[in-house]
């Protein structure tokens, strides 16, 4: 018997060839085939609701383009069509832009906390750990194929919202909506906010070795880092800063995010020092009577407005998503990081 | 050449140590059996042995020096835990497909005949198989990665007796052909002492000894003779367990040699394997329990060598 061990086996280099990562195709979609299936069969539910209500906005919104905006001059016609819209399907725009907000995380949360944490839950990591393509490489490979999928997932439902969600957009411009809601829903923060969210999933349920409290953890820190996000944004350096243009009228285009993103403004008084109270809220009173009235500023005072134009949008989405990129990454490194440090 | 060395090996979880200062070999090619009660640390060394589990004092190697988990190691070691983990909701298709992916040895031919003469369906779900069914699943998809090392943590445990049988002529003739040498934890001590060649006791955590089967068998002998001479005829041996019943005294003692003289009115038998892990495996009175169990295995090892 101990004669054959040396001649028999034909693989005995000193590192051997590692298992091409292409095997992990077939590994990650067989083993993950519920999320594979169950993530695009959720998403396309909801993207036919979308299309439905998205139709009848568009339609409702076409008949309505043509009246005035402000509420004092619209006809008879105009106000039953602006009534109609408003009743609707604003309602229901309202609900999926909340869920919208909360996509990302219930996606990430849904396909990142069991991706690891199921392996130890069924003891299967036993198995799966002790196979010849490593465990780390594992890892990597179900981390990137998967994210990526929930990544362009994301993106294209986003898409799909952008356009059900514009007219809205377009009506709701009148009313000063704030734009944090509608920025995060849109073009690379959404898709990438997805994939933060899958590898803290990944993450958490390899720290609590447990699927569903790495759910629920998921659903803290996605909320945390939504909420630093928000805190950041205002210092990104592509802010605009303007006096007196109160009132912008550069109304969004179709197809654009449109009106500028005001971060905050001040009243300044002769010289420059800082306006009294009283004037502040003299000014922010006037301002308050609807955006598109003229707003008396007493003489010698200036408003300050400091915004992100519509042009600097992409930029923008350039920059969150960079840093959340970033932040994804190292995640999901300290993922494999656990995996590789986990011992029984 | 050996599978596994360790040296001063240990493993402490909390503040328990559940495998502690263990220094031992399994030589390449033999089928080594690792036997002991429960928690006395079988797993734990295999656990270590796969790459599953680090050190937490001494050291483990596998293969000649490679470091346990090491892509070598993972490589030409396959490891078939406790209760047989499988994919429940896949196929054993798909659980042989997976496995040949994950490999870069995978003997797809070997794997499915083997199963077709179980009568183990490819199209059945893994997780409705029987759980002997499971166990015969989860070693032809290990035998069939075509290993150096074959790890089986307590295969025999969900098996029926011809399962068993049937099981280990299995390991046994992959052995034969591949040359692959195989490391098997079990409680079934009758139906190791005909397979192993090598043998390793573990007790509470720590080596009580290990050594090929042949030279541990030819080692020891049970001197009996008269309870009256009995500790005197002790403190002579090294001895592993002090049995008296009425006016005899038992004595399963070691020696270097099978053919020492015998004291006047004593007599020597020879003992099984079984025995003498049993004997190995109790009475914490004995002598050689006292003794560091280290010692034990070294001076075995180095009788076999």
């Amino acid at each position: 018997m101990t004669a054959l061990t040396t001649t028999v086996r034909p693989s005995q280099e000193a590192t051997p060839r590692p298992v091409p990562w292409r095997r992990m195709i077939w590994v990650t979609w067989r083993q993950h085939r519920a999320t594979f299936i169950s993530v695009p069969a959720v998403l396309a539910a909801a993207a036919i609701l979308l299309v439905v209500f998205g139709l009848r906005a568009h339609h409702d919104y076409a008949a309505l383009v043509n009246c005035p905006l402000d509420p004092g001059k619209q006809s008879g016609t105009c106000s039953r069509l602006m009534a109609n819209f408003n009743s609707g399907v604003w309602p229901l725009a309202n609900v999926c832009s909340i869920l919208m907000q909360l996509a990302p995380v219930l996606l990430g949360a849904f396909a990142g906390a069991p991706l690891l944490a199921r392996e130890l839950e069924s003891g299967t990591f036993r198995y799966a750990w002790t196979q010849g393509f490593g465990r780390e490489r594992q890892a990597i490979a179900k981390l990137v194929l998967l994210g990526l999928t929930l990544a362009v997932l994301a993106w294209a439902f986003s898409e799909l919202f952008s356009w059900f969600f514009q007219p809205f957009l377009w009506v709701e411009q009148m009313n000063q909506m704030s734009t944090e809601a509608v920025f995060d829903t849109r073009g690379l923060v959404f898709p990438v906010f997805t994939l933060v969210s899958f590898v803290i999933g990944a993450f958490l349920g390899m720290l609590f070795r447990r699927s569903i409290p790495a759910m629920a953890a998921t659903l803290g820190v996605y909320l945390v880092i939504r909420l630093l996000a928000w805190g950041v944004r205002g210092q990104y350096p592509l802010t605009l800063v303007t006096r007196n243009a109160w009132q912008f009228t550069a109304y969004g285009t179709p197809g654009q995010p449109g009106f500028p993103w005001i971060l905050n403004s001040w009243v300044t008084g002769p010289g420059g020092k800082p306006a009294s109270p009283s004037i502040v809220s003299q000014v922010q009173l006037s301002l308050g009577g609807g955006g598109n009235q003229p707003v008396s500023v007493p003489k010698g005072y200036t408003i300050w407005t400091r915004f992100f134009p519509a042009s600097h949008f992409w930029p923008m989405q350039l920059i969150e998503a960079g840093w959340l990129l970033v932040l994804a990454v190292a995640i999901g490194a300290a993922a494999v990081w656990l995996v590789h440090r986990r011992a029984v | 050449m050996n599978v596994i060395e360790t040296d001063g090996l240990g493993k402490r979880y909390g503040k328990s140590w559940a495998l502690l200062d263990c220094t031992l070999t399994v030589p390449e090619g033999t089928l080594a059996a690792l036997v002991g009660p429960n928690g006395s640390g079988k797993s734990t060394l295999m656990n270590m042995a796969a790459g599953l589990s680090v050190p937490t004092a001494g050291t483990l190697t596998v293969l000649d020096g490679q470091h346990a988990g090491s892509p070598v190691a993972l490589d030409e070691i396959a490891f078939m835990a406790q209760d047989a983990p499988v994919y429940k909701n896949l196929s054993v298709a798909d659980m042989l497909h997976l496995t040949s992916n994950l490999n870069r040895r995978f003997d797809e031919h070997f794997a499915k005949a083997r199963l077709a003469d179980l009568g183990i369906p490819l199209k059945k779900k893994s997780g409705k198989l029987s759980g002997g069914q499971q166990s015969q699943v989860a070693l032809t998809l290990a035998l069939a990665r075509r290993p150096r090392l074959l790890i089986l943590d307590e295969p025999l445990s969900a098996l029926d007796p011809i399962a068993r049988q049937d099981f280990m002529a299995t390991v046994m003739t992959t052995m034969a052909d591949e040359g692959m040498s195989v490391l098997l934890s079990s409680h079934a001590l009758a139906e190791l002492e005909r397979v192993a060649d090598y043998l390793i006791v573990l007790g509470d955590g720590q080596l009580r000894i290990a050594g090929h089967a042949e030279d541990l068998v030819a080692t020891h002998r049970v001197l009996t003779g008269p309870v009256t001479e009995a500790d005197r005829c002790a403190e002579q041996h090294a001895v592993v367990q002090d049995k008296r019943a009425g006016a005899q005294a038992h004595l399963l003692v070691r020696s270097a040699r099978a053919d020492d003289p015998v004291p006047p009115r004593w007599e020597a038998h020879p003992v099984s394997l079984e025995e003498l892990t049993l004997a190995y495996l109790r009475g914490p009175g004995s002598q050689a329990q006292r003794k560091s169990p280290i010692t034990d295995s070294i001076e075995v090892t180095e009788v076999a060598r």
